[in-house]
């Protein structure tokens, strides 16, 4: 029983799902959007365990004074902080607390916080994928034999498309880089699209008809 | 006799500049406003409800007025009205109202405009009476049709209610606005939803001939035909990598990705992970799972905890082999990577939907010494993958994992499905070129599909 009301669920929703996509009426479209209404309401439910498991975890490495474990306490008092600025705000001139408005979203330390510690902390994660793809680029570029030569020649016409000192070549390079986007590269994007697609209704057969129950932990 | 030759002069010099400043004003490619006739209505007029739609629209089409492009080629645009009963203003000013009250007013104000609402087709019946035409928008000359497309939603100023008789008429208008000629009034129509969506009809016959094709080799697997799968070099290494990490006594790095539970990428890599954490338990050896969406942390409990069991070794399952990090994106791979450079794990498997954040996890890997096995179904993210791991899975790979990790009959059935779904595919695809080439229209226009 406890395995056959999920997959009766799963089968029951998932041939509503099909079969919602080919009825336009107003009331597939309301059972469609309540359905996923729900995703929010879980959601919700599923990130106090989410916070839960992180404060669990945390602390659990402070206790045993795991290698490294200052990260863990920045973690969770980085936590509170932003929960204890989100949550309070100035309204009418007092400060107080404020669990279902948006005056926690004005708070000047949440702001502060969000825009000069967050932010930048996140955009020095993402400046690293330039060196990234440095490094990567370098490792796929070796020549080691035709077909990384052939890789080699491609990236580097691609690459010389928008060099503005290529003189009278320039134009040749700029179309000789379009073909290869437009007619090998796409013809390749479109293989493995069609294989995903392909792949994408197999895999929710499987799961809707109850032949795939990795999801459950059948192993 | 001074003074009448003054008069003449003057007279002269009056007509010879008012003959010039009309000269002036009127250059030979431009309409002269005063001498613009009213143009020919425009014809055959029809309102029908819209297509394939959930409601809520009207599509009008017409014959062009005699004198659009041809004629007097005077017509300018298009003007269409529709009759509105006096009724809707006051539906409009509860709106207005509504906007402004708070707490009981508001109420009060809500209950009213559900009562009116629901008063709206009664309130057409009463046409022509008791309401008036309204412009409810413009088609340039040339245009032939037109979509009146409202909101479903009640509370919407835009509300158009279905089961409604709704009138239209349309305006030929020319460059002086009040120029113009009223088509004849077409109406009563009603607007309703549709119960199936006729733009995809291709769509849903490939739905079901490859449901048919995927059942058909389901069932031939399950009474014990042999099926052949090439062997993909990334899985086949999954368990290699699962035993080198047992060997070095480091730990596994199993990474979901950023996609949600209802991604199909992630619930293939859910499976996976199920597979992965039964060898794992099976080895001893140690599984991270450090997840960024808490709905996929809590499945992803769920399907370890199960293959513990499923492995005989429910005693060595723990609920932190699988934790939530966090919903920000470089917040989680700066915490993926720290785990990285610290547990330096044996084996890093990249395994569901990833962005930008795909090259960063997997060069850190490889700066970090690991076997990297990587399966994704975003096309963008698959050379960064293929480039910084040792064993990639491409796109539908990652769907074919499972059933290649597993062996089972009945999941290497439905490949089978897709091999011949891909040879379908390429036999039209070279139908639809030579139909191309050849301008078969009626051939391309069997697969066309509208939204």
């Amino acid at each position: 029983m406890r395995r056959q009301i999920p997959l009766a669920l799963v089968f029951i929703f998932g041939v509503f799902m099909i079969f919602q996509y080919f009825v336009p009426h107003e009331s597939s479209e309301w059972i469609y959007e309540f359905l996923l209404d729900w995703i929010y309401i879980i959601g919700i439910f599923a990130l106090a365990l989410g916070i839960w498991s992180l404060i669990r975890v945390s602390v659990a490495k402070i206790k045993a004074r795991k290698a490294n474990w200052g990260y863990p306490i920045i973690t969770l008092v980085g936590l509170f902080l932003m929960i204890l600025f989100g949550f309070t705000g100035y309204r009418d001139g007092s400060l107080g607390f404020h669990f279902m408005t948006a005056e926690g979203l004005s708070n000047p330390m949440f702001r502060n916080f969000f825009d000069y510690i967050l932010i930048p902390i996140q955009s020095t994660m993402f400046a690293l994928l330039a060196f990234f793809i440095a490094s990567a680029a370098y490792r796929a570029f070796r020549a080691r034999n035709v077909l990384a030569s052939l890789l080699l020649v491609a990236a580097l016409v691609v690459m010389l498309r928008f060099n503005p000192y290529l003189g009278p070549i320039g134009p040749y390079v700029a179309d000789a880089a379009s073909w290869l986007l437009n007619v090998p590269n796409l013809a390749a994007k479109r293989a493995i699209i069609i294989g995903i697609g392909l792949g994408m209704v197999a895999t929710a057969l499987k799961i809707i008809l109850g032949i795939e129950r990795g999801y459950m932990g059948k192993g | 006799m001074k003074y009448k030759s003054l008069v003449i002069l003057l007279f002269i010099f009056c007509a010879f500049t008012l003959s010039a400043a009309q000269e002036d004003a009127a250059p030979v490619d431009t309409v002269q406003v005063d001498s613009i006739l009213p143009p020919a209505p425009v014809s055959m007029l029809t309102a029908k409800d819209g297509e394939n739609d959930h409601g809520h629209s009207i599509t009008l089409r017409w014959a062009l007025s005699a004198d659009d492009g041809a004629g007097q080629n005077s017509v300018l645009s298009y003007d269409v009205f529709r009759w509105v009963p006096f009724f809707m203003d006051t539906l409009q000013s509860i709106g207005d109202s509504l906007d402004a009250a708070e707490g009981a007013v508001a109420e009060q104000l809500r209950k009213r405009r559900d009562q009116a609402v629901v008063m709206i087709p009664q309130v057409h019946k009463s046409y022509p009476e008791q309401g008036e035409w309204r412009k409810i928008g413009t088609a340039l000359s040339g245009q032939a049709s037109f979509n009146d497309v409202g909101v479903k939603e009640r509370e919407s100023r835009d509300y158009m209610a279905d089961h409604t008789d709704y009138y239209y008429r349309v305006d030929a208008v020319t460059a002086d606005s009040t120029v113009r000629t009223a088509s004849e009034v077409v109406g009563p129509v009603q607007s309703y939803g549709q119960l199936f969506n006729t733009g995809r009809i291709p769509v849903f016959v490939a739905v079901i001939v490859f449901g048919f094709l995927t059942i058909f080799f389901v069932v031939r697997a399950k009474m014990g035909t042999e099926l052949y799968v090439r062997p993909l070099a990334g899985i086949e290494a999954v368990d290699d990598a699962i035993g080198r990490a047992t060997e070095m006594g480091k730990p596994i790095l199993y990474v979901l990705g950023l996609g949600t539970a209802a991604d199909i990428g992630t619930i293939a890599s859910f499976t996976i992970l199920g597979r992965v954490a039964k060898r794992v338990a099976e080895y001893q050896t140690k599984l991270i799972v450090p997840c960024y969406d808490p709905i996929v942390m809590t499945v992803a409990q769920e399907t370890v905890k199960a293959a513990y069991l499923d492995a005989g070794r429910p005693d060595d399952y723990y609920e932190d082999i699988v934790y939530f990090v966090t919903q920000s994106q470089f917040a989680y791979v700066a915490a993926v990577n720290g785990t990285m450079l610290r547990e330096l794990p044996a084996t890093n498997m990249y395994m569901g939907v990833f962005y930008a954040e795909s090259l960063i996890l997997a060069e850190t890997g490889a700066l970090a010494g690991s076997i990297q096995i990587a399966g994704t179904d975003q096309v963008a993210q698959l050379p960064f993958f293929i480039v910084a791991c040792d064993y990639t899975l491409i796109g539908e790979e990652l769907y074919a994992a499972s059933a290649y990790l597993g062996r089972e009959p009945i999941l290497l059935g439905s490949l089978k499905a897709q091999d011949y779904a891909k040879a379908a595919v390429i036999i039209l695809a070279a139908l639809g070129l030579l139909a191309a080439s050849l301008n078969w229209t009626a051939f391309i226009n069997l697969f066309s599909v509208t939204s």
